[in-house]
């Protein structure tokens, strides 16, 4: 074990769903045709004015109050100034001092069930920049020779979430992203999707001898695209920083970008000079002020938080608590089970489906619970069916297979492929009777007391049953033809 | 009070070119300039609220609707270097 | 009388009454420009179809319809070169308009051309054009103060009817006052600033250059009211400020701003002030001085403030978009190489000015102080305000200096518009109009200052000093024909 702890702070981006821009009513969507959603105003174009998406600022102020942190009465927007191709006015519309949230806080709780208290510094709201694509005529990876600049994305609202360095290890770091990007979903202001850059994180990380109260010397990490990124991002700069500094070297405070083929940070090293904002108060916009009354309507707008959710989960379902944070974690997942339990009361049982075959199936193949062809209809029939005995919990997980391929309800495939459990006791008493006289030495084997012949027999009446045998019937068969 | 240090710094910061000649007519002429607004310097201010607008007005808003946007002809009919539907730039670094 | 010298009232009627076509009137002011326009150099660009445009024009139903305007280059005209007169605008045709221009349009106005302009409106003489060098018609020697000066000019020598103007720092008044003519910053926020391309944005405001106070009445009339593009656009219903032309002043408290009246002021300068205010106080108005001390710090505001803002502003001239692109081997260096090539040393001058204020370590000391002054001065109007209903004072320190007198001496070009920054900063109306010549014969401008949206007490006062003084002197330029 290092003597060293981490130190980590997250800087979020988060797109917001808005229908038109931040600051003009260009359409707000992912990818498409290059520069076919701008406008004068998106474009920079000389004599062009900004005008407030109110929408925008309502959503901010939602996830503002969902991080519990404090929304300012009065705020404004800035100017940041800097020079890059993909941003149209060289200088971006953000906030600065007066950001429509400031101080508030994120609960999350490690894979060790600990529950720790993530410090959020503010969530303000700014414009996206527009996406370049870098072309090498060569083919070399390395060293562009140019690059097509798309407006599209230009002008997007963007909501950024700044955290304290309150995270000290890679998975509190991801369960911390993965918790945010969860409320996100549950107030509907954004896709958040990391691969097609709707929810975007940088890293700050340093190190420091444990019981030290200073910070150390940090890095900032980029361009971390996924969960799994994010995680392998730091525990490879966390590594790095631990390497330099027992050997006595030190840590060089700059960006380093995350390489996700090559599994490794390397350091962007530019021409630039190091940054100077210049923000000042953005002349073209008037300030605004949110009156209490305002912010008290959007939190009574807001919809149940996973938090809120997981104790009702507990009071309303009986659920044991790792089930209820599980079921409730994702808004899709609790959505599900709410859906299923209201036609469906066994909760222990859908949870263990849900959380079992279904949440398998789905892993295996990559889809979140709302994007496959499965509905609480399927779920809720086919566990109706295992309780009336029409289909075996065995057969229950062929069908399970069967109707996540084809979103065919189970009654449909039961039906189909005849798999109905056998409950008539002379047919499965002829099946029996024949294992028993072909198997003499498993018979024996069970008298003598044997307890894993059976296991045998049964498998057997099973096998020539195809499955459909009620499983308590044979057992009960099987002793009673043996004791005889 | 403003070096020719400080004039190629700002001037990095503004994207200027300067040369030699025009770098030490502006140490000479920014240091005047600065001179003179630095008589507001004296003044005590420390009472008083800045002014980022002359006209007080707020929350001024528009509603989240989506409307028209320029055709990519219209967007790129400016540009000095386009390709593939996009505006052309040079490498970054 | 050719009918380009009309104002628009005179134009109006005679088109009203069918006595002229739109088509002649456009005409006379081309031929006049044809004659002109190689010694006064007030056009970037002149509207090839101004002729058949004024064809077009078959119904007068609204005051400006027909009439031949010119346009400040720095404001969008939709398909037409809008330059800044800077040479990193060059070949820009807008995509839009500005919405004063497309409230012109919603007038059947029609555009003579695009006028020159110190450049993106950086200037007081119309010098730091990258294209030309307007001459005052007055006297082609000397300038015709700036940065408006095309406009200015334009309507000066007839080759207009009427112009915009922007003024940012007087921009509207200092060229108006130098060129003998009638010009107005109307108060922040009543004129849409959607399409006047940018130089300081909390400053920025467009008005009319007009030949007497009715037609600035008429045209502040067709380009005022809010604008939902322009979030600094104020939501008020603009009254009919032609009610305003009553020649009545009784009662007017009028106070003259003491600090304007001293050190640097030209002497006909200021008597001609003193004249204009004997005038207004003999028809019935109180006359009073008045002093606002912190106006002394109004020019060291102002040359933070405006810079600041517009380094940001002019950041976007980036050759990405639009406008030149001078090749380098990397993205740094073309924008580098770009807007050292394209812009002026004025602009680069402000540029680097304004980023040094804005820059780590300098902001509070300089900005944010000068914003804090911007207050004290605000409060100083208010405070004046109280007691009188417009204050006044001379528009210019002097009358039109000699074309490069000022040019290698930016601080002295900066204190011509000692008079009219203040307003700008506390985003009042002001208007000046002539009220004499001095012994050069060099026009002289009285500049009246009004409370926050008040521009009707403005005209008021200013159409009653007008028909008192009977300015009617004609730059020697126009004698000539």
């Amino acid at each position: 074990m290092s003597d060293y702890e981490a130190v980590i702070g997250l800087e979020i981006h988060i797109e917001l769903n808005t229908q038109s821009k931040m600051f003009c009513d260009c359409e707000v969507a992912f990818a498409g045709e290059p520069n076919t959603r701008t406008c004068e105003v998106c474009l920079g174009m000389p004599g062009s004015l900004p005008v407030t998406n109110e929408k925008a600022i309502q959503y901010i102020a939602k996830l503002g109050l969902a991080l519990n942190c404090e929304i300012a009465n009065f705020t404004q927007f800035h100017r940041k100034n800097y020079f890059y191709p993909d941003m149209p006015k060289d200088y971006q519309i953000s906030q600065f001092d007066l950001p429509v949230a400031g101080k508030g806080y994120l609960d999350i709780e490690s894979d060790t069930g600990e529950f720790k208290r993530i410090g959020i510094t503010r969530a303000h709201i700014e414009e996206d920049t527009g996406k370049m694509l870098h072309i090498s005529r060569t083919g070399r990876i390395h060293g562009a020779d140019y690059s097509l600049v798309d407006f599209n994305r230009a002008g997007t609202p963007l909501a950024e979430v700044v955290t304290e360095p309150d995270i000290r290890n890679p998975d509190d770091a991801r369960i911390f992203m993965q918790s945010l990007r969860n409320i996100a979903l549950h107030l509907g202001i954004s896709d958040v999707n990391m691969e097609e850059g709707s929810l975007r994180v940088d890293a700050n990380v340093s190190l420091r001898k444990v019981g030290q109260k200073e910070l150390g010397t940090k890095t900032e990490v980029k361009n971390m695209n996924s969960f799994r990124a994010l995680k392998r991002a730091l525990d490879f700069e966390i590594a790095r920083h631990t390497k330099l500094l027992e050997a006595g070297e030190r840590v060089v405070q700059e960006t380093r970008h995350w390489d996700d083929a090559g599994g490794k940070t390397t350091s962007l090293r530019s021409k630039e000079e190091a940054h100077d904002y210049r923000y000042f108060p953005e002349p073209d916009l008037v300030p605004l002020t949110l009156k209490p009354s305002y912010i008290e309507e959007i939190r009574a707008t807001l919809p149940e938080l996973p938090e809120a959710r997981r104790k009702r989960f507990e009071d309303q379902y009986s659920l044991v608590p790792h089930d209820a944070r599980v079921l409730s974690f994702e808004k899709a997942v609790g959505d599900f089970f709410e859906e299923s339990a209201k036609d469906y009361k066994n909760y222990k049982s859908l949870v263990n489906w849900i959380m079992g075959e279904f949440s398998y199936h789905l892993n295996n193949q990559g889809l979140a619970i709302d994007e496959c062809a499965l509905t609480p209809k399927h779920l809720v029939q086919l566990l109706k069916m295992i309780d009336d005995n029409t289909i075996s919990g065995k057969i229950a997980k062929e069908v399970f297979d069967e109707m996540f391929n084809t979103g065919k309800l189970p009654s449909v495939i039961v039906e189909e492929k005849g798999l109905t459990q056998i409950t008539d006791q002379s047919e499965i008493e002829k099946v029996v009777d024949m294992v028993l006289e072909e198997n003499p030495q498993a018979v024996t084997d069970l008298k003598e007391g044997k307890d894993r012949a059976l296991g045998f027999l049964v498998g057997q009446v099973m096998r020539l049953t195809k499955g459909k045998a009620s499983p308590e019937l044979v057992n009960k068969l099987l002793w009673e033809k043996i004791k005889q | 009070m403003i070096t020719k240090k400080d004039v190629e710094h700002i001037a990095l910061l503004s994207r200027l070119d300067l040369t030699e000649e025009e770098k030490d007519k502006l140490v000479n002429q920014l240091g005047q300039i600065l001179e003179h607004a630095g008589k507001i310097a004296s003044l005590d201010t420390s009472k008083v609220e800045p002014t980022s607008h002359a006209v007080e007005t707020k929350n001024v808003l528009r509603k989240d609707v989506k409307g028209p946007s320029l055709s990519q002809e219209e967007a790129l009919s400016n540009a000095p270097e386009i390709e593939e539907g996009s505006f052309v730039v040079p490498k970054i670094v | 009388m050719k009918l380009n010298q009309l104002t628009i009232k005179e134009l109006h009627k005679k088109l009203k009454a069918k006595e002229i076509s739109p088509f002649e009137v456009a005409t006379d002011v081309l031929s006049h420009v044809d004659g002109v326009e190689e010694d006064i150099h007030a056009y970037v660009s002149l509207n090839n179809n101004l002729l058949d445009d004024s064809k077009n024009v078959t119904e007068i139903d609204n005051p400006l319809a027909g009439i031949p305007i010119a346009v400040k280059d720095n404001m969008c005209t939709k398909g037409v070169l809008t330059t800044c007169s800077s040479e990193i605008l060059y070949n820009h045709l807008p995509v839009y308009d500005a919405t004063v221009v497309n409230k012109l349009k919603r007038q059947n106005y029609v555009m003579v051309g695009k006028t020159n302009l110190d450049e993106f409106a950086m200037g007081s003489s119309t010098e730091n054009s990258a294209f030309k060098i307007t001459r005052n018609p007055w006297n082609l020697e000397t300038v015709p103060g700036g940065s408006s000066g095309g406009s200015a000019a334009a309507v000066a020598a007839d080759m207009c009817i009427a112009a915009l103007g922007s003024d940012t720092g007087g921009s509207i008044r200092q060229p108006a006052s130098l060129c003998g003519v009638v010009g107005m910053k109307p108060t922040y926020g009543l004129v849409s600033r959607y399409g006047l391309v940018a130089f300081a944005s909390s400053l920025d405001q467009i008005g009319p250059i007009t030949k007497d106070v009715t037609d600035c009445a008429i045209s502040l009339q067709a380009i005022a009211g809010h604008d939902n593009k322009d979030s600094t656009s104020l939501g008020v219903n603009t009254p009919d400020y032609r009610q305003a032309l009553s020649a009545e002043v009784k009662g007017l408290k009028i106070g003259l701003i003491e600090e304007l009246m001293v050190e640097g002021i030209q002497k006909e300068v200021k008597e001609l002030t003193d004249h204009g205010l004997n005038l207004l106080e003999k028809m019935g108005a109180s006359v009073g001085p008045v002093s606002l001390p912190h106006l002394e710090y109004a020019l060291s505001a102002y040359y933070i403030i405006a810079p600041a803002e517009a380094s940001s502003n002019l950041a976007r001239f980036d050759s990405v978009r639009y406008g030149l692109r001078e090749e380098a081997e990397d993205m740094v260096d073309t924008y580098k190489k770009t807007r050292a090539k394209g812009f002026g040393d004025e602009v680069k001058r402000r540029i680097m000015l304004g980023t040094y204020a804005l820059s780590a370590g300098y902001y509070d000391a300089y900005y944010g102080q000068a914003q804090k002054v911007r207050t004290l001065i605000i409060d100083d109007f208010k405070k004046a305000f109280e007691k009188y209903d417009v204050l006044v004072s001379p528009t210019s320190p002097t009358t039109a200096f000699k074309i490069g007198e000022k040019a290698t001496d930016p601080l002295q070009m900066y204190l011509s518009d000692i008079c009219t920054i203040p307003v700008n900063l506390a985003g009042l109306p002001a208007i000046s109009i002539p009220c004499g010549v001095d012994d050069k014969g060099l026009p002289v401008g009285f500049q009246i200052i009004g409370k926050h949206l008040d521009e009707s007490t403005v005209i008021k006062a200013a159409y009653a000093l007008e028909q008192e003084i009977g300015f009617k002197e004609k730059p020697k330029l126009l004698k000539r024909d």
